[in-house]
């Protein structure tokens, strides 16, 4: 069709002749994309093509390696609540996607990633570069679609932005073969999507669940509240904050719920799960009503199920119908975006206090604090630097207002258990899948999408190593990530599994890693070692202030655990203090 | 315990979603015994029938994974008692045998066999009914010199629904009811076997 017949059909939109690699550009800019993480390559050189003429309107960052090009997207997409958006080429490019999708997927992030594609018509001829991404990324996927035609790239990625961002988040993927992204079409302007009959973001909210919920929350003696990213993703934190107020509800987050709630807020009694904190894991097993918001009780979350909170009656607030009764069964589901549901919940609760049972909360914090937190927060002068006292100046000198994106392992146990936060938005970790290598690109991607704040990222010796390439990132653009490696010189938390449970059988943690700094230096990025507890707060102000990225490693003990654990296998009640 | 059960997709026609569906059985080792895909009553929307041999707690978790998919309209799961349901076989035999042995014959037409076929060296018979039945000729055919045998999917009709056209409608709307946008599957288990 020509623009003229378009006019004859009554239409008032013009329509021009573009290319399907311009139409990718003009429809990224219609959604508001800024920043776009990826690699060129073969397959997707039309693409970076069109983008040559958008430099000033949509800023490409190169990666080292399309694995951190996703992470940099979900660090960006975690802490901006918008959506991280992926180029990668076809063949290894789209591969090198896969961990970070499995990730997303798991952590419900929303991506969308653009694959170039070989030319249609040599699709399943085993071409160079050719793999079948769309069944790669199948199960790792919300939604993935093929692109063959320039004039089905608008609609398939209107459709990608909506399915990646509305509802329960999720990564897409949209392959587009080298012809479509070639061909010119007739582009009459982009066009949002706003519904599909086959897809229900969100469950209607019903009514009389929400009252059976305040009916047996109210009548609780003993209420607990369990939350997790929900609350973040729904944008729900306030609301959240006046249900757990108005019901005087104790509240302990999962791992991807951290920062939901002030960490010091008087009702946050905090973290979940295998190191989580005593008395959410052993009070749950004495709570009457479990309320949980927001989370999908993960196996780290419950231990052995047989053994979680069978005296209570659970309320599990979900956005995702499938949650409910997957792993604990609901006594009320009560189903919808949080956002929606918690207000409603709270309009009919009785205001109310439980000083007795927040009781119990302090006195199983101070058993932990004397068996486990002081001498982690403050060891004795003859021990080596803990992870923990490492937070603790890292808390002082932020003041809990720094995003902290963590790798996977002991020091990310250790953060998610001491870094302080008054915002939101503000812990980035890799929780579901437990991606090592996570932390560096992630916390890239975070500095892009919350620019005017603090970045540090955390990371042990061994996930640094899996994705450190991407401090060419930082060397390019010059992006003001901080840097820690907690360095124990072992992959420190199998290290602790093969103490425990393996008789000090420690097959292959035994990592050793190259000198940091002067890795960190041949980016050009400054940076520093400490091992001296009497250097350790200094060093961690110079690199806060040293303005620009900086690297610090710190040497932390080489064999200390992380506790309070939940041993797998084991019920939550019988979590291990030593 | 584990069961027999027919689950019965409506989907959008999409290119991958047979994959995409596939795997969800196969990631929880799940053997799919029996799969069809066919239109459906309503315009435009797709019908798969899956039968799975499975513990019901297992399907009804399985079932709620499926509808989640973008492209799946909805998901019913039912037992034997709840469908009426046909599988197709075909048989291939030795027309000589047939044209000589009066017993073979006499066995066809009690197993309700229709010739489809006819030809100087082969004859091909076709029965319709239940996998006992379809499974049973193959048994008496075999000693005569069955040739090939071959069996469809399943295909199953729910004996309490009233089809799809008005549901679709009802997905059609932008606000639709609440039976439609809320999960059928909680605490409604008379929901999930009745449609």
């Amino acid at each position: 069709m020509t623009a003229t017949q378009t006019k004859t059909a009554g239409q008032t939109t013009p329509t021009e002749q573009i290319s399907g690699s311009e139409i990718v550009i003009r429809a990224l800019l219609a959604e508001g994309v800024e920043t776009v993480f990826g690699y060129p390559g073969g397959a997707i050189m039309p693409i970076y093509d069109a983008l040559f003429d958008y430099q000033e309107q949509l800023h490409h960052v190169l990666v080292r390696h399309e694995q951190g090009g996703i992470h940099a997207a979900q660090g960006f997409a975690r802490v901006s609540g918008k959506t991280g958006v992926v180029f990668a080429t076809s063949g290894p490019g789209a591969t090198n996607l896969v961990t970070g999708l499995a990730d997303a997927m798991i952590d419900s992030t929303p991506l969308v990633c653009i694959t170039g594609q070989v030319f249609a018509h040599l699709l399943g001829t085993d071409a160079f570069q050719e793999v079948d991404v769309i069944n790669i990324t199948t199960p790792v996927t919300k939604w993935n679609f093929q692109v063959t035609d320039a004039s089905e790239i608008a609609p398939a990625l209107a459709k990608a932005f909506f399915i990646a961002k509305s509802g329960r988040p999720g990564p897409v993927v949209v392959d587009i073969t080298k012809n479509a992204q070639i061909q010119e079409t007739d582009f009459a302007g982009y066009e949002p999507c706003k519904f599909l009959r086959s897809y229900r973001p969100k469950p209607i909210v019903r009514t009389e669940y929400i009252r059976e919920a305040a009916d047996l929350i109210n009548a609780a003696k003993r209420p607990f509240v369990l939350f997790g990213q929900g609350v973040i993703l729904g944008n729900a934190e306030r609301e959240f904050q006046d249900f757990i107020e108005k019901g005087g509800f104790p509240a302990a987050w999962t791992l991807l719920g951290l920062s939901a709630l002030p960490t010091e807020h008087p009702l946050n009694v905090g973290m979940l799960g295998m190191h989580g904190n005593y008395g959410p894991n052993v009070l749950t097993n004495e709570c009457d009503v479990l309320i949980a918001v927001g989370m999908r009780f993960d196996d780290r979350v419950t231990g052995r199920l047989d053994r979680y909170a069978r005296q209570a009656k659970v309320v599990h607030l979900d956005i995702d119908p499938s949650e409910i009764d997957k792993n604990v069964k609901a006594d009320v589901p009560v189903w919808g975006d949080c956002k929606e549901t918690l207000p409603l919940l709270t309009a009919l609760l009785e205001p109310k206090t439980h000083p007795e049972w927040l009781q119990r909360f302090r006195e199983h914090d101070l058993e932990e604090a004397t068996q486990v937190i002081f001498d982690e927060l403050h060891p004795a002068e003859n021990r080596e630097l803990t992870m923990g006292e490492v937070l603790r100046y890292l808390n002082e000198l932020t003041d809990g207002e720094a995003i902290v994106v963590t790798d996977v392992g002991q020091h990310q146990m250790v953060a998610s258990r001491y870094a302080k936060f008054r915002q939101t938005r503000s812990n980035v970790t890799s929780g579901g899948a437990g991606t090592m290598g996570f932390a560096l690109p992630a916390a890239i991607g975070a500095k892009f999408g919350a620019p005017d704040r603090t970045v540090v990222a955390i990371a042990g010796d061994g996930g640094f190593q899996m994705t450190m390439q991407e401090l060419g990132v930082i060397q390019q653009e010059g992006t003001a990530v901080k840097i820690m490696i907690l360095n124990n010189r072992f992959l420190g938390m199998v290290r602790q599994w093969q103490e425990l449970f393996l008789n000090r059988r420690y097959s292959f943690t035994d990592i050793v890693s190259p000198d940091f700094v002067k890795v960190a230096e041949a980016y050009g990025i400054r940076g520093a070692q400490v091992s001296e507890r009497s250097n350790l707060k200094n060093a961690i102000q110079t690199m806060l202030e040293t303005p620009g990225p900086y690297l610090l490693e710190v040497l932390v003990g080489k064999e200390n655990n992380v506790f309070p654990m939940v041993p797998q296998g084991c019920g939550v009640g019988e979590i291990r203090l030593r | 315990m584990k069961e027999e059960f027919t689950i019965t997709a409506y989907t959008e026609n999409q290119v991958g979603l047979l994959t995409r569906l596939s795997a969800m059985f196969s990631r929880r080792k799940i053997n799919i015994e029996s799969l069809n895909t066919s239109p459906s009553e309503a315009t435009d929307i797709f019908r798969f029938t899956i039968v799975i041999r499975e513990t019901e707690e297992v399907v009804r978790k399985l079932v709620r994974q499926v509808e989640k998919q973008v492209e799946v309209l909805k998901v019913y799961f039912n037992t034997d008692t709840e469908i009426v349901w046909q599988e197709v076989a075909l048989y291939k035999v030795p027309t000589d045998v047939i044209a000589e042995k009066v017993k073979v014959e006499r066995l066809l037409r009690e197993h309700g066999a229709r010739a489809v076929v006819i030809r100087k060296d082969y004859t091909v018979f076709e029965v319709t009914g239940h996998r006992e039945e379809t499974d049973n000729l193959v048994q008496v055919l075999e000693p005569f010199g069955l040739i090939e045998f071959v069996r469809s999917g399943r295909i199953a009709i729910i004996k309490a629904s009233n089809g799809f056209h008005e549901k679709l409608r009802e997905f059609e709307e932008e606000n639709p009811g609440e039976e439609t946008s809320t999960n059928l599957y909680l605490n409604q288990k008379e929901a999930v076997f009745s449609m």
